[in-house]
Order: C-alpha cells, then sequence, then structure tokens
C-alpha cells in the first residue's frame, strides 16, 4: 500500500517536474511546479516528517509560487519571448552539467558520503515540530542566526539596487 | 479496524452536510441580516420566511448556461472554482468542536482528525485558496479578472504575513500546535487567549478578513470598477462555487478564532458543540455587520496598512509576550 502510493507519487513529481521545463506557457509551467512540490509535501508526510511537509506548503506552495505567478501575470509574457535562446553554446553546456550531475548522483548513491552509509534505512527521528526548534536554536544556532542576516542584507539590497533604478 | 473507519466516515459525513447546510444558509442569513441593517425586508417570498431561498438559488444556478469565454484555458478555467472551494472545506477536518461523546459503547472524540500540526495545516491550507482565484483570473482571458487576480494575490500574500504572526504569541503561551490541547488550555473564562492576547485576536480577525476577500477588504471583487474581479467571465455552478468557496472560508474563519481565542467549545451548562456553534455564530454575525457598516478600503489605503501597521504590530505583539513569558 505504502509502496504504491510512494510511486504514484513519485512519478507524479517526475513527470510534472518534466513538464515544468517543456512547457512553453510560462504560468502553466509555474502550475506544474506546484503539482510538484504538492507531492513532494506528500512524501515528506509519508516520511512522518508532518512539520517539513506542512512547511513545504505553506512557504514554496503557498508563499513563493504565488509571487511566482503573481510576476508571470504581471509583466504578461507572450509566447515568442520563450522562443530557442540564441546562445548556442548553452546547449553544450547544459548537456555536460547534466552528465556531470547524473555522475555526481550515481556515485553518491553508490559510495555514499563519508560517515554515512549510501542509502539511510527508515529514520528514528519524528520530525516533530520541537525536534526541528531543537536543532535549529540549540545545536545550529549561529549558522542559523547568520544565515537569517544573510538573508536580510539581500532583502535590503534588493531594494536598494531597485530604488537606483527608478 | 472496522468500527475505526465506520467512525471516521461518520464523523466526515455529518461535518461535512451540517457545514454545507451552514454555507447554504449563510447566503440566506447574509441577505436578511444586511437588508435589516438598511432598513429592508430581505427575501421572505419562497417557503416560510424565506427559508428556502437558498435551494430556489442552487436550482437556479444549476439550470443555468455554461458560459466558455472564446480562447480561455478550458481546463483551468474549469479548475479554477474547484481549487478555491477544496481548501475551503479541509480546513474544518482539524478544528475541534467538542471533547468526546460515548455512543453504543464507543468514545468518540468530536474532532475529525487530531493532528499534532493542526494549526499549521490550517494554515497551509488557507495559504491554498489563493490559487482558485489566480488560476480563474488568468484563464478567463478578460482584463477584469486579470486585474482581480492580481489584486486578490497581493493582497492575500500581504495579509498572510500578518495572519500567521497574529497567532504566534497564542502559540508561545500554549506551547503547542494541536488546536485540541489549545482549547484544552483555555478551561475558564480567564484564560482565554482574547484576554492574554487582545492585540494578536484583533489582528488575526482583521486578517481573517483580509484573506477572505470580504467587505471592506472586497477590493478582488470592487464591482464599482472591475465588474465581479476575478470571477467575471464565471456562469452556473462554477459561479456558485467561487461563492460557496467565500462563504465557507467565513465559518472557517470564525471557527478557528473560535478555537484560538474564545475557548473553542469549552463553555457551562450546555453541550460543547452547541457553545461551539453559538460563538462561531456570534462570528459570523460580526462578519455580516462589519460588511454592512463598512465602506471599502482604497487599494493603496489597504497594503499600507497591511505592511506598515498591522505586520510591525504583530512582530511588537511576539516580542512583548516573548519578555512577559521570560519575567
Amino acid at each position: 500500500m505504502t509502496l504504491a502510493i510512494f510511486v504514484v507519487l513519485a512519478a507524479v513529481s517526475v513527470i510534472s517536474a518534466l513538464l515544468v521545463i517543456s512547457q512553453k506557457n510560462s504560468v502553466i509551467s509555474a502550475l506544474y511546479l506546484i503539482v510538484t512540490l504538492g507531492s513532494q509535501a506528500v512524501l515528506y508526510f509519508m516520511l512522518g516528517a508532518t512539520f517539513l511537509g506542512v512547511l513545504q506548503i505553506i512557504v514554496y506552495a503557498g508563499a513563493i509560487m504565488v509571487l511566482f505567478l503573481f510576476v508571470i501575470m504581471l509583466l504578461n509574457l507572450k509566447r515568442d519571448e520563450f522562443g530557442p535562446d540564441r546562445r548556442k553554446g548553452q546547449r553544450v553546456v547544459a548537456l555536460l552539467l547534466t552528465i556531470f550531475l547524473a555522475v555526481e548522483i550515481l556515485a553518491a548513491l553508490k559510495i555514499g558520503f563519508p560517515g554515512h552509509t549510501a542509502l539511510a534505512g527508515p529514520s528514528t527521528v519524528t520530525g516533530a515540530p520541537s525536534e526541528v526548534a531543537r536543532s535549529l536554536f540549540v545545536d545550529y544556532l549561529y549558522p542559523f542566526e547568520i544565515v537569517s542576516i544573510l538573508l536580510l542584507v539581500a532583502i535590503v539590497g534588493v531594494i536598494v539596487l531597485v530604488r537606483k533604478r527608478i | 479496524m472496522a468500527t475505526y473507519i465506520l467512525i471516521a466516515t461518520l464523523k466526515v459525513v455529518v461535518v461535512f452536510s451540517v457545514f454545507m447546510l451552514i454555507v447554504a444558509y449563510l447566503s440566506y442569513v447574509e441577505r436578511r441580516l444586511v437588508a435589516r441593517f438598511q432598513t429592508r425586508i430581505g427575501p421572505n417570498r419562497v417557503g416560510p420566511a424565506g427559508l428556502l431561498q437558498p435551494v430556489a438559488d442552487a436550482i437556479k444556478l444549476i439550470t443555468k448556461e455554461e458560459i466558455f469565454p472564446d480562447n480561455a484555458n478550458k481546463l483551468l478555467f474549469l479548475l479554477a472554482p474547484i481549487l478555491s472551494l477544496v481548501p475551503a472545506l479541509l480546513i474544518m477536518s482539524v478544528v475541534p468542536f467538542g471533547d468526546s461523546v460515548t455512543l453504543f459503547g464507543h468514545n468518540i472524540d468530536l474532532i475529525i482528525s487530531d493532528i499534532d500540526v493542526g494549526v499549521l495545516f490550517v494554515f497551509a491550507v488557507t495559504s491554498l485558496g489563493v490559487y482558485g482565484v489566480v488560476m480563474a483570473g488568468w484563464s478567463s482571458n478578460s482584463k477584469y479578472s486579470l486585474l482581480g487576480a492580481l489584486r486578490s494575490s497581493a493582497q492575500m500574500i500581504s495579509y498572510e504575513v500578518s495572519y500567521g504572526l497574529s497567532i504566534v504569541g497564542v502559540l508561545m503561551l500554549a506551547g503547542t500546535l494541536n488546536l485540541m490541547e489549545i482549547v484544552e488550555n483555555q478551561s475558564s473564562l480567564l484564560d482565554w487567549y482574547i484576554f492574554k492576547q487582545p492585540i494578536g485576536f484583533i489582528i488575526f480577525l482583521i486578517c481573517g478578513i483580509a484573506e477572505n476577500n470580504r467587505a471592506p477588504f472586497d477590493l478582488p471583487e470592487a464591482e464599482s470598477e472591475l465588474v465581479a474581479g476575478y470571477f467575471t467571465e464565471y456562469s452556473s455552478m462554477k459561479f456558485g462555487m467561487f461563492f460557496m468557496a467565500e462563504y465557507a472560508q467565513m465559518v472557517n474563519v470564525s471557527a478557528i478564532v473560535t478555537t484560538l481565542f474564545l475557548g473553542g467549545w469549552q463553555g457551562p451548562l450546555l453541550p460543547p458543540v452547541v457553545w461551539f456553534l453559538i460563538k462561531v455564530f456570534a462570528f459570523i454575525f460580526l462578519y455580516i455587520w462589519i460588511r454592512a457598516t463598512l465602506p471599502r478600503f482604497r487599494y493603496d489605503q489597504l497594503m499600507s496598512f497591511g505592511w506598515k501597521f498591522l505586520l510591525p504590530l504583530a512582530l511588537l505583539n511576539i516580542f512583548v509576550t516573548g519578555i512577559f513569558m521570560y519575567l
């Protein structure tokens, strides 16, 4: 039963991810990306990480993708703006990078990371909100706070750049 | 196992039926109440005191012609009303409407699904409601719809931030994300979070109305400038579904306000379910009262109110709550 649900969800996730990059219309692409993110959220639920799954929906599906759609609709992009890119060199680079990534993933699955087994078994961590909070605010407090400052700097930077152009 | 499935199914069927009945009759209640506020009578011809009006409305909507605009994206056009109704119906599944009753020797908790991240589930599902609006506006291939959808998505994103932050104070005091436990924490009147978190309560209520696109925040469907906003091109039951979604969201916001701030189903003498319904209907009345009283915001007022007033106030509320808890 669990396996059947996993297979369906994984298939939905991968197929909609492929449709994101193959669609000509950017609004439809964005909608398929929401399907991908949503099915990944359900995969998190299946792994018992309910908190992470709900956050995935709130942050990605609920906020970031709405902003994507908002910007796409506001710019009202025409179909021909998404024609083939004129820079031919990109295709070769893209192919090389894809092969590199595939080799990397295969190597990671085969060898694993130092200190970790290649394919982890079922996790003993429940992923409850309190556990996530402990790792964020106790174990990794400084990295977490530094990242938040970095994000704040990025937001302020964006506003400064936009102000200059107007 | 079989009885477990049977009980769960029964709970879903009963809650869903009552919920849909309330949603259907809200259209009647709202028209009657708004009529009273404006010293009119309101619909009173269909059945005794107009009580069969929702049935007549449903028959009218179902038998109307289905219109698809030219060059509309048909699939998305059809999907949009469904995507705005489904999230609105899902929220009730985690709201506790009573403690527990014993029926035929089985102890039944009066909540469909008692999950640990109930509060977050509510916010996750609420945040998905905007897609129905966005897709409706975009797929209609009409400028009024698109403008309505753009306004709506900007409004919903802006107010969602303060909406989420307004309840952080309650969550800090309660120390849990489980809605059942939050209700149980408010066992006496003075424990109600409305008294401990008055600012959070007011921000939550304002943002709830804004999330819901109800007056005075009904800019997405401002009829004087946008015809009907994102559902301009809709007819028949697809139009009806947008309306059902709006009324269902009204019930949801009222139910969540009741659960988080007003002690949920807790109350003396009367059974818990009755207390829950009384509190929910009090809020629905407040909703309609506000709609009948206040004029619509201007768009720039709406944005500056949300970002420059509600958001800092919500952050300040969290800060002050934190200081009090530390003391």
